[in-house]
Parts: structure tokens; sequence; C-alpha cells
């Protein structure tokens, strides 16, 4: 009676990554990017891309938050009661930044140092507190997970490519190697130290915004 | 005296939390589109963000802090990895009782920013202020003159904006720049002119 496991094993596969599930994850990876395309969670894709590894440690963060969070939101999603349902999402929220915040400072010293609220800051997240009004609390916890990951990886991307753009022009480096070249710089080229300050950003993000949107074809607005 | 005047201008202007720290960026794009609702954010969040500043000060003094609990005969418990969450539950506790005595005292009052308090829980400018508090290990009085000043710092930066971009509405902007991106750059522009406040020596 008991079915082969060669049988079983695309079932599930169909039931974990179908078609639908991957949809799911892709709309917040590309198609529907939280930095750019609904302008969410600006703060902290502001504040730690100065360089590239802060923003690599922030985005880890934030996938292994939100993706766990909406989880335990969505199984939890039908004993909530809808007028608190804001102050638990915070608790299960803050609960798995302080995790995160424990575990950066005992072995990322340096850069939980580099970081310093914006670690705490990723419990107002808009990004998270709008996926898991939206998204969490009327859909099961798989897709939860998969949609919070996603998210949390289009918001990596986003935070990836300032920083990386950011760290190039501002200091000459990526990931702390020298990536311009020493005679740029004999023959009269500077960094540009706007990059590193709070004005670069939000430049750098402006122009991202404009970029994405004009190969998504989408006008805000209309 | 002169003390606390100088901290109310350094978060003012030379720290603008919005400008230079980047805190409650969503909010600031999401309510600068009218000019009104920028004034009444602004003001929300400049009370919110005085009541809540000393309150969490006094919640980290009494119960988080490293031997602040020997008052219940516990000197040598430490909280202080408790201040994520229970800051958090200050402000939406503050949030839920101002709104409650607001509505209470003064309707029309409440007509006007009620539908901005809800939002301001998730406006990491507050939480943000309060952390900084916590980073800064600052005193009573210098937590709510910080809390103040962080907060009119904030409300002057939305209404800026939205002054600005009501005048947008009268230019031909590229249609993929439209929104976030136009906003974005202004604000990088704004923060641009508050550094020249950075050379102020305080």
């Amino acid at each position: 009676m008991s079915v082969p496991a060669e049988q079983n094993t695309p079932v599930i596969k169909e039931i974990l990554f179908g078609r639908a599930n991957q949809k799911i994850f892709r709309d917040g990876l590309w198609d529907n990017n939280p930095i750019t395309y609904q302008v969410m969670g600006i703060c902290s894709a502001l504040a730690v891309t100065t360089n590239v590894s802060t923003a690599l440690v922030m985005s880890l963060g934030l996938i292994f938050v939100q993706g766990f969070s909406e989880a335990i939101i969505s199984a939890l999603r039908n004993h909530i009661p809808p007028r608190i349902r804001i102050i638990v999402q915070m608790a299960v929220v803050s609960t798995f930044v302080i995790t995160l915040d424990l575990v950066l400072k005992a072995y990322f010293y340096p850069i939980w140092k580099q970081l310093t609220v914006f670690i705490g800051l990723i419990i107002t997240n808009t990004l998270v507190v709008a996926r898991l009004e939206g998204f969490a609390m009327h859909n099961p916890p798989w897709k939860s997970f998969l949609d919070g990951t996603g998210n949390a990886m289009g918001y990596g991307l986003a935070l990836i490519v300032v920083s990386s753009l950011r760290e190039i022009l501002g200091s000459g480096t990526l990931l702390g190697f020298h990536v311009i070249p020493g005679s740029f710089y004999e023959q009269g080229y500077s960094n540009n130290g706007l990059m590193l300050l709070s004005p670069g950003a939000f430049f750098v993000l402006g122009l991202l915004i404009w970029g994405h949107r004009t190969i998504a074809k989408y006008v805000e607005g209309k | 005296m002169i003390y606390y005047v100088n901290l109310l201008v350094k978060s003012i202007f030379i720290e603008n939390i919005l400008l230079v720290y980047f805190l409650g960026m969503c909010s600031f794009l999401g309510c600068s589109k009218r000019t009104d609702a920028a004034l009444g954010m602004g003001a929300a969040v400049v009370f919110i963000s005085t009541v809540c500043t000393p309150a969490c000060w006094a919640v980290k003094h009494f119960f988080l802090k490293k031997g602040a609990m020997s008052w219940a005969g516990l000197p040598g418990l430490d909280l202080s990895f408790l201040i994520f969450i229970t800051f958090i539950a200050v402000i939406a506790a503050v949030n839920q009782l101002t709104e409650m005595i607001v509505e209470k005292v003064s309707p029309p009052l409440y007509n006007k920013l009620g539908i901005f308090l809800p939002l301001i829980v998730v406006n990491c400018a507050i939480l943000g202020a309060a952390f900084f508090m916590d980073q800064r290990e600052y005193t009573l009085a210098e937590s709510l003159v910080w809390g103040f000043g962080s907060g009119t710092g904030w409300a002057l930066a939305i209404v800026a904006l939205a002054t600005i971009r009501k005048r947008l509405g009268y230019s031909n902007i590229p249609g993929s720049l439209r929104g976030g991106g136009i906003a974005m750059i202004i604000t990088g522009l704004m923060a641009l002119g508050f550094m020249c406040f950075s050379g102020i020596s305080l």
C-alpha cells in the first residue's frame, strides 16, 4: 500500500516548490522588489551601505528575521486577536532580532559595532511589518516563509548594489580590497568622499529606483 | 543650561535624525505628499518622541540596566538584552495611551492627529531616538532634550519635503523617476544643505 519513494518525491517537490510558490519567491526578488518598487525599509538600506560587508551581514540578518517571523506569525494567524495583532507581530519580530543581535555580538563583534542601532531597528523596518500584515496574516506558513525570504533577498540585492557603488566610488575598495588601480590615482583621480556621507546614499538609491523602474516600465501613480 | 541648548541645536540641525541617520524614512516618504498631512505627522512625532525617550530612559534605569533591580533585592540581575522588546512595547503603550487621552480630552485634535498615531509605532525615528539615548547613556534631562530635538528635526524635514513636493507638481519629471525616485534625490539635496550645519562648533 505504501507509495514508493521515487514516486513520492516529485509530489513533495511540486508542493514545496511549485509554480505558484516560485512566483511568490520571485515576486519579492525582482518584480515587486521591496526597495525599488515598494520603497520600504529604506532606513537601514541607506545607513548600512557605506561598505559591502555591513550590507551583506544586514541582508543575511534580515533574511533570517523575516523568513522565520513570517512563518511563525502565519502559523499563529488564526489565534491572534485582531485588536492586538501589531503588538504580537512586534513581539515575535523582536525575539528574532534579539537572537540575531546576540549572535552578531558574540561572533562578528567588529561588524556588530559598525551596525550600531540598525540591528535593533529591524523591528520597525516597514518591510517586515508590511509583509507580516499583508501576506503572513492570510497565507499558510511555508508560503509565508518563501515570501519572507524572497522579499528579504530582494532587499539584500538592492542593498548590495547600493553598497558596492558607494564603496567603489567612495573609498576605491570592494569588500576591503582595492579595486581602483593605482595608476588612476597617479593620473589625478580621487575618491568621492560624498558617497560615504548621507547625501551620497540618497542619490545612489534615487538613481537605483529610477533605473529599476525604467527597466520594469513602472510609473508611480498611474 | 547652555549645555542643553547646545544639545538641542545638535539634535535638530547637526545630527538631524532623518537626514544624517536616515531614521523614519518610510513615513517620511509616505506622508509628505500633502502639506497638512506632513504637519500633522510632524506634530505627532514631536509629541510622542518627547514622551517616549524619557519613558524608555526610566524603564532602562529602573528595570533593565545592570544592577537596576537592586530595589527589588536582585542586585546582580542584568536584563539589558531585553532592551529591544521593552522599548518597542513602551512606545506602543505610550502611543495607545496618547490616542485614548487625546480622544477623550480633545476630539477636534483627535480628528486631526488620530490617523497618524497608529503609524508612529512603526516609525523608526522614535525607536531610533530611544536606542541612541541608550547607547550614549544620556541622563533624564538629556534624554528629554534629545527626544524633543530629534522629533523636531524630523518634523522640520518632512514639512520641508512636503512643500517641495507640492511645487514639483508643476514640473515634468521622467515617468519612472516620479514618486519614490525623485523624492529620494530631493532628500539627498536637503541632506547636502543640512551638512553646512556640521561646521558649527558647540
